[in-house]
C-alpha cells in the first residue's frame, strides 16, 4: 500500500462549477483547454489522489457510477466527484479505523451489534478491487450491473454504496458533491444561518433557495476530519 | 504518580451536571473547585463551522470516540458480550459541556407519580411483577417542582403549560403535573409537518400540545443574566452544537459565569480512572493527563458527573459498593439499567408537495400524552406504563441520512438508476410513521458490570451492559404501534398523502437485518441510558440517598441519571438538572455545615 510517498497519481474532473475554495481545498490544479488539441473546450481539474492509484480510482469511479448513474433524474457519482470523497476518507483517520473500537478478540455476532470485523475500510476496499476485477471498467453497463449484483451482499459493496451516497450529498469541502450537483438534484439548500422568516411561509409548496456550501456561508476555509493526522 | 495540591471539590466530568453543580458551588461558596474533563475545551464560536453532516452526523465529531472507550453488550447473562465497535444505540458526549452541547432540546417533565412509582403501582395493582425492580426515588413531586422550574428557567424552555397550580389549560399538556409557572418562553414556530400532525391528532380526539423545547422560540435572558437568541430553524440540530447558541449548552449558559469566578478551574484532557477512598471517605481521584501521565488529585469532596455509564464504571473500577448480581438479586452497583422504549408505526406517507424539511429543529413538533403513564391504558393491553406519541419534527432531514427513504421494494435494487430516480423524486416528500417513546421499567435481568475480556486504552475493563426487551416492553411495542398506526392513518388523510404500510423508511443497507424487537445496539435509540447507581430512601436498597450523596461515603456525590431508578417517556435533561439543583442545595446548605451523611 502506498502512503505519503510523493504521489503522482491524479484524477481529472470537469472544473465547471467548482469554486476557488474547493479547488484550493482539493490541492487541485487547472488544466486549461489545449488550443492545440481542442478536442474538449472544457477546463479540467487535476486532483491529486491520496489513497487510490489512478487505476483504482477509475475502477471505483466506474462502480460508483452504476450505483448512482447520471440519468434523467440528474447527475451521477462521476459528475459529483464521489471518488474524490472516498479517496480522502480512506486516506484519513476514518480509513484507518480511528473512529472504531479495534481491540481483539474479534468475534462474529448478530446484526444488532453492528460491524464486528477486523478489517478497516482501506482493507475492505483492497479486497473490493479484486472482487470487481481489473476488467470492470471496460465492461458494458449491463455487465457491470451483473457484476455488482453478484457482490451485493459483501461488506465492500455495502460500504461502497454508503460512501457513494455520502460523496454525492456531502458538503463540497469533503471533495464530493462537486458544484453542489447532488444538492441541486434533490433541492437541498445546504447550511444556512437562518430559516426563521421562512419556516412557516411555505406550507404545501416547494421552497428551493439556491444551495450554499459551508465555506460560502462562513466565508473562511473549513477543514474536514479527513485532513486530521492519522 | 505525581500528587497535586488538594482542592476542596473535584468534579469528574465537565458536562451538564458537573458544570451546573460547579456554577452553584462557585457562586454560592468560596470553595476551590476543580472540574476534570477528559475531552477538549470548546467554545460557542467554534460551532459555526460545524454545520456539516459528514463530520458531525456520520463521524460523530462531538462525541466520545469508541476507539478510546466503548461498552460491551449482550442480551442475557448466558451470553458472552461483544464490544460496540461503532455507535450505536446511544452516543456519549465529550469535551467541555458534554452531551449537553449537542442534545436535541426536547425538554419534558416526568409525570408526578413517577418519583414514587413503586408506591403508585402497588397502590394501583396490589403487586408488582416478580422481576420488577421499580423503586421510589425518596422524594415526591411537590419536593422537586421548584427545582424543575429552576432548570427550565436556566434553559429558557419554550412551551405551553397545561396545568398551572391545578388550573387546567387547554392547548398545553393537560395531563402534566401541576407547575408553578407558565414556560419561560412561548412555543416555537410551526413547520408544515407539525401543522398536519396537530390536525391528525386532533381529529382522533387526542390532545396534542407543543413539544416543550430547549431550542428557544424567542430571545431570552435567564435569571443568571445570560441572554440567548431564538432558534433559527437551521436543521443542523441534534448531534450538532448550535451555531448561534439558541440551544442552552453548558458552554453558553454555565461557562460564562464560571469564567468570572476565580475559585473555579476546569482541566481538559484529564481522564479520571479511579476514585481513591479509604475507611469510608473519598480522598481524591487519579487521572491520566494529555501527556499520558498518571496524576493523583486529592480533594475534600468528590463529585462524579461523568454520565451514566462512566459514573457506574468508575464505582466498579474503584471497588466502591457491591456489584449487582441478578442471579441472587444481591449487590446494588449496576442494577436498574434502563434505556427508553422507542418505536414508530411501520408505515410511511408520501406527499405530492415537498415538506421543506431542511427548516426545522430537533425539538419541534407536537406531543401527545393521552397514553402517558397509565392514562388511556386498558387492562387488556397488559402493560403497566405507556408513553407519548409525537410528530412534526423532521430532525433526520439532512441529505445523506435521508436520501433513499422510499417504500421498501419500490425498486428492484437499492442502487442503480431506478432507485436513484425514485429516491430523488421522494426526497423531502416522505413522513415516517408516527413515533412513540415510552417508560422503560427496570427488570432484574438488565444490569451493568465490568466486562471480563475487553478493555479501554488504559487497559481498564469496559462496562458491560446486559440488556434486552422483556415481555412487558414487547406489549408496549404492540400497544404503541397500534396507536401510532391510527395516528399515521389520520395523518395520511389530513395530508392527502399516500400511505404505505409495512417497513419503515429504508435507509442504511444492512448485511443482515436485525431481529425485530430485540434490543438493537447498532442503531440509534436515544442517549438516555439510566440507572446503575440509583437513589432511594434506604441504604440497603440504593447506592445514593435522595440528595445524590453516596450512602456509605458521605463526601462522594453523584449526579445525573445513573441515579434514576426507572426511565420515563419524557426526555431526561430537565429532571437531571432539577435533581442537580436539589443536590447542590443539600450539599451547600446541609453538608457543608455538617459534613456527614444527610439522611
Ligand atoms: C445526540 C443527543 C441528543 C440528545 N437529546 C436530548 C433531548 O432532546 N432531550 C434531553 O432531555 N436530553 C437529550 N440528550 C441527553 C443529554 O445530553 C444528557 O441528558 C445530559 O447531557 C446529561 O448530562 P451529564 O452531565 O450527565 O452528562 P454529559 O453532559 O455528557 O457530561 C459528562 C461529561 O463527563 C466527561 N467524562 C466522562 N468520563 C470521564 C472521565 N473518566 N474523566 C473525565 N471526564 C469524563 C465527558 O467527557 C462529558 O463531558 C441527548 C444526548 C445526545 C448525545
Ligand atoms: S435548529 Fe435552532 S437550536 Fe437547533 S442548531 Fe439550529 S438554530 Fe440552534
Amino acid at each position: 500500500m502506498k502512503e505519503n510517498i510523493s504521489r503522482r497519481d491524479f484524477i481529472t474532473v470537469p472544473a465547471k462549477g467548482v469554486s476557488a475554495a474547493v479547488i484550493a481545498a482539493l490541492g487541485a490544479s487547472l488544466i486549461e483547454p489545449q488550443t492545440a488539441q481542442a478536442a474538449t473546450p472544457e477546463t479540467y481539474l487535476k486532483v491529486p489522489l491520496r489513497f487510490f492509484t489512478a487505476k483504482q480510482a477509475a475502477l471505483i469511479e466506474a462502480a460508483c457510477e452504476r450505483i448512482m448513474p447520471a440519468d434523467e433524474s440528474g447527475p451521477g457519482a462521476k459528475d459529483a466527484g464521489v471518488v474524490i470523497y472516498i479517496d480522502r476518507q480512506l486516506a484519513g483517520p476514518y480509513g484507518h479505523d480511528k473512529y472504531r473500537y479495534t481491540k481483539p478478540p474479534f468475534v462474529q455476532s448478530v446484526p444488532e451489534h453492528g460491524y464486528q470485523g477486523k478489517e478497516n475500510p482501506r482493507e475492505i476496499y483492497q479486497a473490493g478491487f479484486a472482487m470487481l476485477g481489473d476488467g470492470f471498467v471496460s465492461l458494458t453497463p449491463e455487465q457491470q450491473d451483473a457484476k455488482l449484483e453478484s457482490i451485493e451482499h459483501s461488506m465492500f459493496f455495502q460500504m461502497l454504496r454508503t460512501h457513494t451516497i455520502e460523496g454525492m450529498f456531502c458538503d463540497p469541502l469533503h471533495g464530493g458533491n462537486i458544484g453542489m450537483a447532488g444538492w441541486k438534484m434533490i433541492g437541498f439548500p445546504g447550511p444556512s444561518m437562518t430559516w426563521r422568516n421562512e419556516i412557516d411561509k411555505h406550507y404545501g409548496e416547494a421552497f428551493r433557495p439556491p444551495p450554499k456550501s459551508l465555506v460560502q456561508l462562513v466565508g473562511h476555509p473549513v477543514k474536514g476530519m479527513e485532513d486530521e493526522p492519522v | 504518580m505525581k500528587t497535586l495540591k488538594s482542592v476542596d471539590v473535584v468534579i469528574v466530568g465537565g458536562g451538564w451536571t458537573g458544570l451546573l453543580m460547579a456554577k452553584e458551588l462557585a457562586t454560592r461558596t468560596s470553595l476551590e473547585i476543580l472540574a476534570l474533563e477528559r475531552g477538549p475545551s470548546r467554545k460557542p464560536s467554534d460551532y459555526i463551522d460545524g454545520m456539516d453532516e459528514v463530520d458531525y452526523g456520520i463521524h460523530n465529531k462531538m462525541m466520545q470516540s469508541p476507539a478510546v472507550l466503548t461498552v460491551t453488550h449482550r442480551f442475557s447473562g448466558r451470553e458472552t458480550a461483544v464490544p460496540i465497535r461503532q455507535y450505536g444505540s446511544f452516543k456519549p458526549g465529550t469535551g467541555t459541556g458534554g452531551a449537553g452541547e449537542h442534545g436535541g432540546g426536547n425538554a419534558d417533565r416526568y409525570l408526578p407519580e413517577f418519583f414514587t412509582l413503586r408506591s403508585h403501582l402497588l397502590e394501583k395493582h396490589g403487586k408488582l411483577p416478580e422481576d420488577s425492580l421499580v423503586a421510589d426515588w425518596g422524594f415526591n413531586w411537590d419536593d422537586i417542582e421548584n427545582d424543575l422550574w429552576r432548570a427550565e428557567q436556566l434553559m429558557g424552555i419554550s412551551g405551553k403549560a397545561g396545568n398551572i397550580r391545578g388550573k387546567i389549560i387547554e392547548g398545553g399538556n393537560v395531563y402534566e403535573g401541576w407547575r408553578s409557572h407558565e414556560f419561560p418562553t412561548p412555543p416555537p414556530k410551526k413547520n408544515w409537518a407539525g401543522v398536519m400532525f396537530f390536525k391528525a391528532a386532533t381529529e382522533l380526539g387526542l390532545k396534542p400540545y407543543p413539544q416543550p423545547s430547549a431550542n428557544i422560540s424567542t430571545d431570552y435572558t435567564n435569571p443568571d443574566g445570560i441572554s440567548r437568541p431564538g432558534c433559527a430553524y437551521c436543521g443542523y440540530c441534534s448531534g450538532y452544537a448550535c451555531m448561534i447558541g439558541a440551544r442552552p449548552q453548558p458552554t453558553n449558559v454555565l461557562m460564562p459565569i464560571l469564567r468570572r469566578h476565580s475559585n473555579f478551574k476546569i482541566r481538559n484532557g484529564a481522564a479520571v480512572r479511579r476514585v481513591v477512598h479509604k475507611d469510608g471517605r473519598a480522598i481524591g481521584v487519579t487521572y491520566v493527563d494529555e501527556q499520558g501521565e498518571e496524576i493523583m488529585q486529592p480533594a475534600s469532596i468528590v463529585i462524579l458527573s461523568a454520565w451514566t455509564t462512566h459514573n457506574v464504571r468508575l464505582l466498579l473500577l474503584s471497588k466502591i459498593g457491591e456489584p449487582y448480581d441478578p442471579a441472587t438479586n444481591k449487590g446494588l452497583v449496576g442494577k436498574n439499567l434502563t434505556h427508553q422504549v422507542i418505536t414508530s408505526a411501520k408505515a410511511m406517507i408520501m406527499l405530492d408537495e415537498p415538506i421543506n424539511s431542511f427548516m426545522n429543529n430537533s425539538g419541534l413538533g407536537f406531543r401527545i400524552s393521552d397514553y402517558d403513564g397509565s392514562f388511556g391504558i386498558r387492562p387488556s393491553d397488559g402493560i403497566l406504563r405507556g408513553g407519548c406519541f409525537s410528530g412534526g419534527s423532521q430532525s433526520a432531514a439532512l441529505p445523506i441520512g435521508s436520501f433513499g427513504r422510499i417504500p421498501p421494494g419500490a425498486t428492484p435494487r437499492n442502487w442503480g438508476s431506478k432507485w436513484k430516480t425514485e429516491s430523488a423524486r421522494l426526497f423531502d416528500h416522505v413522513i415516517g410513521g408516527c413515533g412513540f417513546r415510552g417508560d422503560h421499567l427496570p427488570w432484574r435481568q438488565n444490569h451493568m458490570d465490568l466486562d471480563p475480556t475487553y478493555t479501554d486504552i488504559f487497559g481498564d475493563p469496559l462496562l458491560r451492559m446486559t440488556l434486552d426487551w422483556t415481555d412487558h416492553e414487547q406489549k408496549q411495542f404492540d400497544f404503541a404501534e397500534r396507536v401510532a398506526m391510527q395516528l399515521t392513518e389520520s395523518l395520511a388523510r389530513v395530508s392527502g398523502g399516500k400511505l404505505h404500510k409495512q417497513g419503515g423508511p429504508s435507509r442504511q443497507p444492512q448485511l443482515a437485518s436485525p431481529a425485530p424487537r430485540r434490543y438493537n445496539a447498532s442503531s440509534y435509540n436515544t442517549t438516555h441510558i439510566q440507572g446503575g447507581a440509583i437513589m432511594g430512601s434506604s441504604p440497603g436498597a440504593s447506592v445514593l440517598n435522595p440528595w445524590m450523596q453516596h450512602w456509605q461515603i458521605p463526601n462522594l456525590w453523584m449526579l445525573g441519571s445513573c441515579g434514576f431508578p426507572e426511565n420515563s417517556s419524557g426526555n431526561p435533561t430537565t429532571t437531571i438538572l432539577g435533581v442537580t439543583y436539589r443536590a447542590a442545595d443539600a450539599l451547600i446548605e446541609k453538608y457543608l455545615k455538617h459534613p456527614a451523611a444527610l439522611a
